[in-house]
């Protein structure tokens, strides 16, 4: 027997004849579009937030561990390499928890219409970047 | 050998028996609700801990100690494990169905993704435990 999904793949046409079904185009035919690459980076951020509880571990890990541990941990953290992968994460995370409100509203059945999913994945990139800056400045000017 | 490309079908199951098949398993829709309660419940929590990094911004042991001995903190970050490692372990699930698309490396690459899951997120939270009462 050939694999199910491979056999679904073929139907008949009108005059009654076996052919492969079409595909739809490849992604490198349409133009970068906002609900796309939206989209993707939803998926891009979620695989990089998993890396990201790699780090969120080790820290935890390394606090429980004892003093030298965290030490070292902390000062990987601070050191310039630390900090642009953190601010990496920042990113990650403040762009993975807006666009996920967005993917919760539409899961609600909400925001469905073409220019309210525009502006919702303009208010998105928005709101992740203003977010972003305000964490690190908190960070760098407080305490 | 070049691979034969004429539209055939070759298979020896019924309409109905291909049907029940590829149907649902039943576990659609509990699937479906968990990835979405574990992402609303992210929502608050992934604030409290962007919150809990700046607090303990360049903290030393001592003081990472006394956060999580606050049992408010302690909860909140168990709560945190708990929510973050189930909707990543969904979430990655989703992910590696859509591209891993041989069965047996699939099954393989989802056991070795949900051990490693279960290994963190024990490992987060045994870490904060034993802060929380050191
Ligand atoms: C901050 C709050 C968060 C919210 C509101 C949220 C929301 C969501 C939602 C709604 C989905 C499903 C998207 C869909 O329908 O296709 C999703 C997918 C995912 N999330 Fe989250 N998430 C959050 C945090 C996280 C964190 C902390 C991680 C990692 C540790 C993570 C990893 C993932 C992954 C890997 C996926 C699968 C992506 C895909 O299938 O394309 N998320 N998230």
């Amino acid at each position: 027997m050939k694999d199910v999904r491979e056999a679904l793949m073929v139907g008949r046409n009108s005059e009654g004849k076996l052919v492969r079904r079409p595909l739809s185009p490849h992604l490198q035919v349409y133009k970068p579009q906002i609900s796309s690459a939206t989209s993707i980076f939803h998926r891009i951020t979620g695989v990089a937030l998993g890396a990201g509880a790699v780090l969120f571990t080790a820290w935890l890990v390394c606090a429980a561990a004892g003093d030298s541990a965290f030490s070292v941990i902390q000062a990987i953290f601070a050191s310039w390499i630390g900090l642009i992968v953190l601010f990496g994460f920042t990113l990650a995370l403040f762009y993975h928890f807006c666009n996920g409100i967005r993917h919760l509203a539409w899961d609600a059945g909400k925001g469905f219409e073409l220019p309210d999913m525009h502006r919702s994945g303009r208010l998105v990139i928005g709101a992740t970047l203003v977010l972003t800056v305000a964490f690190w400045l908190i960070a760098f000017l407080v305490g | 050998m070049q691979k034969d490309t004429t539209p055939s079908i070759h298979i020896m199951r019924s309409q109905l028996g291909r049907a029940r098949g590829l149907g649902a398993a039943k576990h659609g829709a509990a699937h479906w609700w968990a990835e979405r309660l574990t992402a609303a419940a992210l929502l608050p929590l992934s604030l409290y801990f962007v919150l809990s990094v700046l607090l303990l911004k360049g903290a030393g042991r001592a003081a990472m100690a006394a956060y999580m001995g606050e049992p408010w903190n302690a909860v909140l970050f168990l709560l945190l494990i708990f929510a973050m490692f189930y909707h990543l372990s969904m979430g990655l699930q989703a992910v590696i169905e859509d591209y891993v698309r041989k069965d047996a490396k699939r099954i393989a690459v989802l056991m070795l993704v949900k051990a490693g899951i279960w290994f963190l997120g024990l490992a987060a939270a045994v870490s904060v435990l034993k802060l929380a009462v050191s």
